[in-house]
């Protein structure tokens, strides 16, 4: 049954990169002129002839299934061709980037969820007090303010103001720190922009942490752990707690694609060396082939994500119907 | 009328439409409230708010920061209605075909709007939108597109619920067409909640439009809020109006904007779940 699962969950992951990798061969051809219009634009010059040859070597003059099933093929093979303007491999760039917004987005997502449990385990202790109040009143602005102009805040008054953070990139330049000092460096790199991403997950996760540690309580093996003569503390951490914090584990893979998109903003506010100020880069070179590589890497990932998550829950939560 | 005293009965609605009307009344006044356009370089560059004749400052160039900051509510109320008006157009229209007929329509329609929950939609947005060319058109049509879904998702539940109900039975068994019944029996008891989805997709509208705009994305002939802090960014060190004054306008709209949303919620759905 699980097995079945697994493997519905995993051709589920597979399909929906499969309907990206195909969105992304339509925009391909959606956008104005061709590879061959875009090298020949490079080369400087371009008669019918030059025209021609490029396009019968890029496989431009073939049907456009053709096309769809040599694009599908190479990416499938990891290729996801090569940047205009970098002349590299695409699937290169993107990886030599990739770790730094890996470490960006677990950060965030780790001071979302730990910060988020204890704001709403302390609002939830008592509903409707000053601190459940503020918190509400607080998720709400968070939710109307632009995650960019947030993290410009927090440099002007740690960085520029208070002197107190670094407000730039991911280490500091020219110092060449080695071992332990590097991590400390980077750690502290990574204060700002990974607390501004957390802050707008913190909110929400806060406000479900308490509204499911309000629903538990109210459950009948809750009362029989007070009637057995528990401390309000032991039924708090161990009772309602562990059970509270099951719908974070679909949230966090629900909201990972939110995240994603919001590391690309964080990240260009604080040149931070990742995926998503390449992906900024990408737009202001018209890179396409760059932009459209990490449309796909980055789906991906939100999608293994998820499904790691599902899993998770799963194994969490062996009352879940799998089907 | 009672449901127009519920939706006032609550003092942050009351507060969230004061403000959305008077940035309306300063958006659409901005040619009446200034004399010159928001391009115009009125003096010195970055000089602090409340220098002579410059309530808000000038920015990196020398323009007057106010007039950018009221010609800037026009773009966001602009971008952030029309690309909801299409974005609840398309969903309205499918999400009310899946779900009145179901089978393969609904499971497509359903396989759609997941794929648009599970993929990173700003950075879609963002190819598409370098893909178009950025223009005003093509941020409302970007998203329009990466939005409905939300839309359509919630259509489609009402419909699911609504079409085993009795008065569509009769509307039928009377011989009406199912166009007819989808427009003119079922859709006007799906409006609540629609309604309410569509005024929260205003607010964040306005925040994606400005994340366009403030990443170069947006329309480059248009001053836009997320436009002026992307252009200040250099000058923040030195000139902080520059880029707080953009960012509070951008929060206070979306703010007034999802209190008008929530009172709206409380009011068409006063027994729901908050």
């Amino acid at each position: 049954m699980k097995l079945r699962y697994l493997v519905a969950r995993l051709v589920k992951t597979v399909l929906v990169v499969i309907a990206v990798v195909l969105l992304s061969f339509f925009l391909i051809r959606l956008a104005p002129g061709d590879t061959a219009t875009v090298m020949a634009g490079q080369a400087g010059f371009a008669d019918e002839a030059f025209m021609k040859s490029l396009r019968a070597e890029y496989g431009l003059d073939q049907p456009v299934p053709v096309q769809l099933w040599k694009y599908l093929s190479t990416v499938a093979h990891g290729d996801l061709g090569s940047s205009f303007v970098r002349r590299q491999p695409v699937l290169d760039v993107i990886l030599e980037r990739l770790p730094n917004t890996l470490l960006l987005n677990g950060f965030a997502l780790l001071v979302a969820i730990a910060g988020g449990v204890v704001m709403g385990m302390v609002a939830a202790r008592k509903p409707g007090s000053a601190a459940d109040a503020a918190m509400t009143m607080l998720s709400m602005v968070f939710y109307a303010m632009p995650q960019f102009w947030l993290g410009m805040m927090a440099m002007l008054v740690f960085s520029v103001w208070l002197g107190w953070l670094p407000p730039f990139g991911l280490e500091t330049m020219g110092a060449d720190y080695t071992g332990l000092a590097r991590l400390g460096d980077i750690a502290v790199h990574m204060i700002l922009p990974g607390v501004t991403l957390a802050l707008f997950f913190l909110a929400s996760y806060a406000r479900l942490t308490r509204a499911a540690m309000i629903e538990v309580a109210d459950q009948d093996f809750v009362k029989t752990a007070r009637a057995k003569g528990l401390s309000e503390r032991q039924v708090a951490r161990r009772h309602i707690l562990r059970n509270a914090l099951m719908p974070l584990i679909t949230y966090a893979g629900l909201q990972a694609s939110i995240l994603v998109g919001g590391s690309v903003l964080v990240e260009n506010v604080f040149s931070w060396p990742g995926i998503g100020t390449l992906a900024y880069e990408a737009v202001q070179s018209r890179d396409n082939p760059l932009l459209l590589g990490i449309l796909i890497v980055t789906a991906t990932l939100v999608c293994l994500f998820n499904l790691i998550t599902d899993i998770a829950y799963s194994i969490a939560d062996p009352r879940v119907e799998l089907s | 009328m009672e449901l127009l005293r519920r939706f006032l009965s609550r003092p942050t609605t009351l507060f969230g439409l004061a403000i959305f009307l008077l940035i309306v009344a300063i958006a659409l006044g901005a040619p009446f409230l200034f004399s010159r356009g928001p391009f115009s370089i009125v003096g010195m560059p970055l000089l602090p708010p409340g220098a002579p004749g410059l309530l808000a400052g000038s920015d990196v160039i020398g323009r007057d920061m106010a007039v950018g900051l009221a010609y800037g509510a026009r773009i966001s109320l602009l971008v952030g209605i029309a690309s909801t008006i299409c974005a609840v157009g398309i969903g309205v229209l499918l999400g009310a075909v899946a779900g009145y007929y179901g089978g393969w329509v609904d499971d497509l329609l359903m396989r759609v709007t997941e794929f648009f929950q599970i993929i990173p939609s700003f950075v879609l947005l963002m190819v598409l939108v370098a893909f178009m060319q950025p223009s005003l058109e093509s941020t409302v049509i970007g998203i329009a597109l990466v939005t409905w879904p939300q839309v359509a998702r919630v259509v489609r539940g009402e419909f699911l619920s609504l079409r085993a109900r009795e008065f569509v039975q009769a509307a039928r068994v009377l011989g009406m067409r199912d166009g007819a019944i989808i427009f003119t029996q079922i859709l006007p008891n799906a409006l609540p909640p629609i309604v309410v989805v569509s005024s929260m997709m205003v607010g964040s509208a306005i925040l994606t439009e400005s994340a366009l705009a403030f990443l170069g994305l947006g329309d480059p002939n248009l001053l836009s809020w997320g436009s002026m802090i992307g252009s200040s960014r250099s000058a923040m060190w030195v000139a902080w109006w520059t880029t707080v004054l953009p960012g509070l306008c951008i929060v206070i709209t979306v703010l007034a904007l999802n209190f008008i949303g929530d009172g709206l919620n409380d009011a068409l759905n006063p027994r729901g779940k908050r």
